[in-house]
């Protein structure tokens, strides 16, 4: 066997590792979003399926851009998207504020307590997020535990309305995306030398000056990709307001939802996702940048 | 050496794990409840699990789930084994970008979105090709592979950047070549990263509900999806107990998982180590 | 350099420690230190890793608190100061300059967070970065500097805020060999000319010889012994000090006779007996310790005629040429092997030593060091 044999083997091997999970990515992600953005330009008829042809039989451009003027001139979308972004963004900020603290008290435990409290972040995770969600269900329900315990100790005479509330969506949002937060916290505030802090003490800041001189901005990162990995998915969440919202509680991804399945307007849902793919594309992108430059310092 | 960690930081982790643990707890709790009405508290009792094992709906949808769960996890595990080595081994090669985009994308694609998508391209396969006559088992499995996998290439590009590649250097140096030392060297050294990455790919998978109501067909039920359809009308004992069942399960495996992969990687830092002096 | 001699005369010690001990759990860190420092000193604190050094400087600093004992600086107690009260500043091992700022930002920190006017800061800061010249690095991220310049910001950082004591934890251990042995002279410069005191925690003890005034040799949490680096090498205290300063040849033995200042000592190691000089009156049958450095004794391959040496016969085991000096190591008839250093003075006018020689090596009474602890 000759070395150039052997090194076309060893080529063709490396091609065939790279076009397997290539190919299935190009059908199974890309090739559907071709799809959904030609449906998005369709009417919706009765038929089946239940939208226009892009092209007519003799060739000639059906497509439409009536659906996304639908959605950009429809008040109530408009308020949905607005209403979702801010429902987002609060469960965010919330996640942050109840995250930041927990991510710096794990890593600043003893390397056994922290590896303990770390599974103990990770492991709800681990757990069905709609058994989680439901679990939520039974606390604040109007019978629930929260109301059974608060009427017990004579805090209030009748239950509370807590579920089918905005707060039970934010309680929900935060409870199932925490993990998202902390965990990239951790990661950078695990890996800060402490030196620096201290150092920071030693040249007269008070503990606090410390914190939001030295230890906040060099945990920016975390904080950034943390935001990002609680506010990207809370955006398009279904499940959680469903469960634990009101009937009037418009998240885009139940209207999406409802807008598919009890609608049937296939090309209606199909441009309320690509609106709300645009609307996140800007913080994935920032995603991405953040991590491919994080990966970038570490090597 | 530990600095005094500051009171307002410890009040603040203990409210945080308590908000983590009180719903489990409380689900738990209640899963021992003799009354029907889930809320009020009739007795001890373990009826709700007798009557969930006889429910042969649960059973028939657990099973499924398991079936998707079992298949998606061992493709994700060799795709996004493939693609993490792609990405971390293989240096720039034509489509680099567009191929780390796309597998990165998945992971921060809201579900509905995705959900959505793959259904439409079933649709539309099906009327141009005919496949898939069907939605269920079939188009699960693809669509939970197509997320799960960008999961699996996040922990093994992890695990390979972290991985000093002169070990691969010298087996090539010592006349190995590069697919034998992939799986000579490589594959054993990314071995826990795999097993992590399939037990994470089949807890996705176990856990999604709602690309799987997108993508699935009449008859085609996971268990989340039946245990959606039934929580929709409030809170069950039967469903406390499946919840329970579930926590207690994924708890046990994820406790000895951890204690497993710890133990393993102390073993690899020493063998590292000794290897190093 | 007049601050390397300065030694601690004055009435009062700038720097006082009083019974300082510090314990984590069961383990002692520091057991009941004492220790006072004068004004302008550069005070070493010299032992190997986890003997203490770094968590008694970590007590000054103010970082931990001490189980028990006072810390004194300047007549005032500061052993409840919180880090950001106390008249001190450190250099970290790490340098711990701040990466998210400029250079000169990171050294005008401690300023500004004292409410000093802008336009001080900023004469404050010019000058200090002239001092450790570093004028043209000061709009650079530190991740654009080298270890040199990053130790040099490290230092401009603590001494801009004209600290009354510069604590200094392995200040020279981050650089290279030729770095250090330039630094090294720098930091000396730096300290003549501002006249702060200075407590450096080192590992090495060449560093820790060539900086210091005085030299606290740590173990386990103690002093072994406190005195200037002629006193710590040529009159150590105890075996512990001999052995870790330098290298040394010891031999155990008993006091024979004693008397005069000058004690003779039956050694089997030796095979001769061995004398020694001390001024502590010593019983006959005391077990004693009579420790030589290799540079003290003399080799020869004929026998010595002064008779009030010591003189023992040996053969060259292992030799190694050093250009200036060559190393041997001698076997005893007893079995001991003894290390000498010499110089290489001639030319192969005489002949060299080769290996299996038969040679006498010897030294006089006053280079033995006699250690009974």
């Amino acid at each position: 066997m000759s070395a150039g044999t052997d090194k076309g083997r060893d080529m063709l091997w490396q091609r065939f590792t790279v076009a397997i999970p290539y190919i299935w990515l190009l059908i199974f992600f890309l090739a559907p979003f071709a799809i959904i953005l030609k449906i998005s330009t369709a009417d919706p008829i009765i038929a089946q399926p239940p939208f226009t042809p892009t092209f007519d039989d003799g060739g000639a451009l059906l497509a439409t851009a009536d659906n996304y003027k639908f959605l950009l001139t429809d008040k109530l979308y408009i308020i949905t998207y607005l209403k979702s972004v801010s429902m987002a963004a609060t469960a965010t900020i919330l996640c942050l504020l109840l995250g930041f603290p927990m991510a710096y008290g794990i890593a600043r435990a003893g390397s056994a307590a922290r590896s303990i409290l770390l599974l103990l972040v990770i492991l709800p995770f681990w757990i069905s997020f709609l058994l989680r969600v439901y679990a939520w269900m039974g606390l604040l329900n109007n019978h629930g535990v929260i109301n059974n315990f608060l009427m017990w100790l004579g805090i209030i005479d009748a239950p509370l309305q807590l579920i089918y509330t905005d707060f039970a969506i934010y309680i929900g949002l935060v409870y199932s995306y925490l993990p998202f937060m902390i965990l990239p916290l951790y990661a950078i505030l695990e890996r800060m030398d402490l030196d620096l802090v201290d150092a920071a003490l030693d040249l007269g800041a008070r503990p606090s000056q410390a914190f939001w001189d030295v230890t906040w901005p060099l945990a920016r990162p975390g904080v950034i990709a943390g935001c990002l990995l609680v506010f990207i998915p809370a955006m398009g969440e279904y499940v959680i307001p469903y469960l634990l919202g009101g009937p009037e509680a418009l998240m885009i991804g139940r209207v999406l939802f409802d807008e598919f399945f009890v609608n049937r307007d296939w090309p209606l849902a199909s441009s309320v996702a690509i609106v709300l793919l645009m609307m996140l594309v800007v913080p994935i992108v920032f995603l991405q940048r953040s991590q491919a430059k994080d990966a970038g310092g570490a090597a | 050496m530990n600095r005094k960690t500051s009171r307002f930081v410890l009040s603040v982790l203990a409210f945080g794990y308590a908000f983590l643990y009180i719903p489990l707890a409380s689900v738990i709790v209640y899963s021992f409840n003799d009354s029907r009405l889930a809320t009020v508290w009739g007795g001890f009792s373990t009826r709700w699990y007798g009557e969930l094992l006889r429910n042969e709906q649960v059973l028939d949808a657990a099973f499924l789930s398991l079936r998707i769960a079992v298949t998606t996890a061992t493709f994700a595990t060799i795709f996004g084994t493939m693609a993490g080595m792609a990405l971390s081994r293989f240096g720039g090669f034509r489509g680099r970008t567009l191929f780390a985009g796309m597998i990165i994308s998945p992971l921060v694609m809201p579900e509905v979105i995705t959900g959505l998508s793959l259904l439409l391209l079933f649709i539309s396969l099906q009327q141009l090709i005919g496949w898939p006559a069907h939605r269920g088992f079939t188009t699960i499995t693809i669509a939970h592979t197509t997320f799960a996998m960008a999961y699996v290439t996040v922990i093994i590009q992890s695990r390979l950047s972290g991985m000093d590649q002169s070990l691969e250097e010298a087996a090539m140096d010592l006349g190995g070549r590069p697919l034998r030392v992939v799986f000579d060297i490589t594959l054993p050294l990314i071995a826990p990263a795999m097993v992590a990455g399939w037990l994470l790919a089949f807890t996705l998978s176990l856990d999604d509900l709602v690309i799987a109501t997108f993508v699935s067909g009449p008859g085609g039920s996971t268990l989340p999806m039946l245990i959606f359809s039934k929580v929709k009308l409030g809170v069950t004992p039967d469903i406390n107990a499946l919840a329970t069942l579930i926590i207690l399960f994924v708890s046990i495996s994820v406790i000895v998982a951890w204690y497993a992969m710890r133990r393993m990687q102390r073993q690899t830092e020493k063998n590292m180590q000794t290897a190093a002096k | 350099m007049t601050g390397n001699t300065n030694k601690n005369t004055g009435s009062h010690p700038f720097i006082e420690l009083k019974d300082l001990s510090k314990h984590f759990g069961d383990f002692v860190a520091v057991d009941t230190v004492n220790l006072q420092i004068g004004r302008g000193e550069l005070f070493s604190i010299l032992g190997a890793s986890g003997c203490g050094k770094t968590t008694l400087l970590r007590m000054m600093a103010g970082f931990e608190t001490p189980t028990s004992g006072r810390i004194f600086i300047d007549g005032v107690d500061v052993t409840d100061q919180a880090p950001y009260q106390r008249p001190v500043n450190m250099m970290f091992q790490s340098y711990a300059i701040f990466p998210h700022m400029t250079v000169e930002k990171n050294v005008a920190y401690g300023l500004e967070k004292d409410r000093v006017s802008k336009g001080e800061i900023k004469t404050r800061v010019s000058e200090i970065l002239e001092l450790v010249q570093l004028t043209r690095f000061s709009k650079r991220k530190p991740n654009q500097l080298s270890g040199g310049e990053r130790q040099r910001v490290a230092l401009a950082r603590a001494l801009v805020k004209r600290p009354k004591v510069l604590l200094l934890d392995e200040p020279l251990a981050a650089l290279d060999k030729k770095l250090r042995e330039h630094t090294q002279f720098e930091l000396m410069n730096i300290q003549d000319e501002l006249g702060i005191t200075f407590v450096v925690v080192t590992h090495d003890q060449e560093e820790a010889m060539i900086l210091s005034s005085r030299i606290a040799v740590m173990e386990k949490g103690r002093f072994e012994q406190v005195g200037t680096p002629k006193e710590v090498y040529e009159y150590p205290d105890n075996r512990f000090v001999a052995d870790f300063i330098g290298t040394i040849n010891m031999f155990e033995g008993t006091v024979e006779t004693a008397g005069d200042g000058s004690i003779s000592v039956a050694s089997d190691e030796a095979g001769a007996p061995l004398t020694g000089l001390t001024d502590r009156i010593m019983e006959n049958g005391v077990k004693v310790c009579i420790a030589v450095r290799p540079e003290k004794i003399f080799i020869s391959q004929h026998e010595p005629e002064n008779q009030e040496d010591t003189c023992l016969p040996g053969v060259v085991e292992d030799l190694g040429y050093f250009g200036n000096l060559s190393l041997y190591r001698i076997r005893l008839d007893s079995g001991k092997i003894v290390q000498v250093s010499a110089q290489n003075r001639r030319r192969s006018a005489e002949r060299f030593l080769e290996w299996d020689d038969r040679v006498f090596i010897s030294w006089p009474p006053r280079s033995a060091i006699v250690l009974t602890e």
